[in-house]
């Protein structure tokens, strides 16, 4: 059954998911850092959604939906528009490049994803393996 | 979207005259101190001095290039105040060139900070980067990638951004001609390794496909040549031409497994990049297999090589690539390069982890796990052609 893009279910799935990866798990097993992915209003969808995740060395510890982006302090914040976010699900953009050509924004230690790419590319990956429906 | 990122590329022979027609009144010329006892160095300040431009040597890059040696480079940068950075030498000095030039243009921006995600460096205000590759192999004329080693904490760094990428190449054939055939060889395997990986991997493009596909044609054509005659300068042109060539495809479309897993290697045993890379494609072929199979058809029909029915043509490509690496007399597993067993079992740990972190991991058609990733090194030290 499809899941709704920005509910909390849809978040407790993508931390299932991760939890239940063993490449997921490989290649983030010394990722240390918690982040928000921060879906911006665009032309296709109005609202603003801030997805959290507890990321610790391979294990989601934790995901909620955010309503006042001060309400945590992440280490990484993932900012891009609905139609953007909506392609990457879709696997018809590439995260990486997202990032690489500005349509995805990314805030924080760059250090941290240089060394571990394939940490951030395995938990986009992560939202990608089951059915999204989403609210546009 | 994604960019298509490629320098002015002055090519054949004589190219290095186009340094006669630039515009500038000072050029910083980054090198080593191999390339000045050749005359290289000479030639390139000669050309200069034609367009009455005064030049400044730094001959100070070692190989696998440090942040410190960048910083002292840009201390120098400062003093003589350049409006042209000439780098003269291989991937090493290119890379170091390239590091400079960011910190030199951008003093706010550290070299260890740069990464794909900086948009507007706002290169080339104060200076132009010319680069001039005096092998041919890494493409690094042509790329907007730095690797750089931090001595202090005894780490390498992978250094991206498009807007690094050089002004000017100039692939003059002559300078390739120095080349001694071990180098010739290694380098010409990296030069295939980039544009079978460029071609294959989940980032190939339009743009991209068709300048692969000639490097490769190119390498199994004039390689053997070059590491046979040194003095071939028709084959030499031809691995040069090559060699850049394969730098715009891979730039724009990345590197995969094997450079992932070749990267470790020569972290771990300091085994020459080429060599690395060149040695694990033919497994990285056969262990990418039949996702990728219509690719390794397409590469087999370039090259006119038969594929007997029902036979597959991944197999085909392993097993022609192992032939031309055998032919330059070029090691095809990691036994052959002198890895003692024991030494491989107590790296393994590390080399697994290396491999795993690589960038170029995450644009190969299929991503191995650990267990994966330990049994491929184990078959590509025994010499077994990957089944699993």
């Amino acid at each position: 059954m499809a899941i709704l893009f920005g509910s909390q279910e849809w978040a407790d799935k993508v931390c299932e998911e991760l939890n239940s990866s063993q490449i997921y798990k490989e290649a983030a097993k010394n990722w240390e850092g918690d982040m928000y992915i921060i879906v911006e209003p665009d032309a296709t969808f109005k609202q603003r959604i801030i997805v959290y995740f507890d990321l610790w060395h391979g294990d989601c510890r934790s995901a909620c939906i955010v309503k006042d982006e001060n309400e945590k302090s992440p280490k990484y914040r993932i900012c891009g528009p609905f139609a953007i976010m909506k392609q990457i699900l879709d696997k018809k953009v590439d995260s990486v490049q997202a990032m690489m050509t500005g349509r995805l924004k990314v805030k924080g230690d760059m250090a941290q994803i240089m060394r571990m790419p394939r940490a951030a590319v395995e938990f986009v990956n992560g939202m990608t393996t089951f059915e999204t429906v989403f609210p546009d | 979207m994604w960019y298509f990122v490629v320098p002015e590329v002055v090519f054949g022979q004589d190219a290095l005259t186009r340094l006669a027609e630039l515009q500038g009144k000072s050029a910083f010329i980054v090198t080593d101190k191999n390339i000045v006892s050749l005359g290289f160095v000479d030639k390139v300040k000669e050309q200069l001095s034609q367009a009455g431009i005064k030049s400044n040597v730094f001959d100070e890059v070692e190989p696998d290039p440090s942040l410190q040696t960048v910083k002292k480079g840009v201390a120098l940068m400062n003093q003589y105040g350049p409006d042209l950075v000439v780098a003269v030498g291989g991937g090493s000095v290119m890379d170091a060139a390239k590091a400079m030039r960011v910190e030199y243009e951008r003093p706010d921006l550290k070299a260890e900070e740069i990464n794909p995600f900086i948009s507007d460096l706002g290169l080339g205000a104060k200076c132009k980067l010319v680069c001039i590759p005096t092998t041919s192999g890494t493409g690094a004329e042509a790329t907007f990638a730095i690797v750089l080693t931090d001595t202090d904490d005894q780490r390498k760094l992978s250094l991206i951004n498009r807007e690094i990428a050089t002004d000017i190449a100039i692939v003059d054939p002559a300078l390739a001609a120095a080349m001694p055939a071990g180098l010739t060889s290694s380098t010409g395997m990296d030069v295939l390794t980039h544009a079978v990986e460029a071609f294959s991997c989940t980032w190939k493009n339009d743009f991209t496909d068709g300048l692969c596909i000639r490097a490769i044609q190119l390498v199994f054509e004039y390689l053997p040549r070059a590491v046979k005659d040194g003095q071939d300068m028709e084959a030499r042109e031809k691995m040069h031409n090559a060699a850049t060539i394969a730098g715009i495809g891979f730039t724009n479309s990345l590197t995969a497994m094997a450079h992932a897993t070749g990267h470790s290697l020569g972290a771990v045993f300091h085994v020459p990049h080429g060599r690395a890379v060149g040695l694990l494609l033919p497994y990285t072929i056969e262990f990418v297999g039949d996702i990728r199979e219509d690719i390794w058809a397409e590469i087999s029909y370039a090259l006119k090589l038969n594929i007997p029915k029902g036979e597959k043509a991944g197999l085909v490509l392993a097993r022609a690539i192992r032939g031309l690496a055998n032919s330059i007399k070029e090691p095809l597993s990691l036994k052959e390069l002198g890895i003692p067993v024991d030494k491989l079992d107590s790296s393994m740990d590390k080399l697994i982890d290396n491999a795993m972190a690589d960038g170029s991991l995450i644009v190969s058609a299929r991503v191995p796990s650990v267990a994966e990733t330990e049994k491929f090194l184990r078959y590509a030290y025994e010499g077994k052609s990957i089944d699993f």
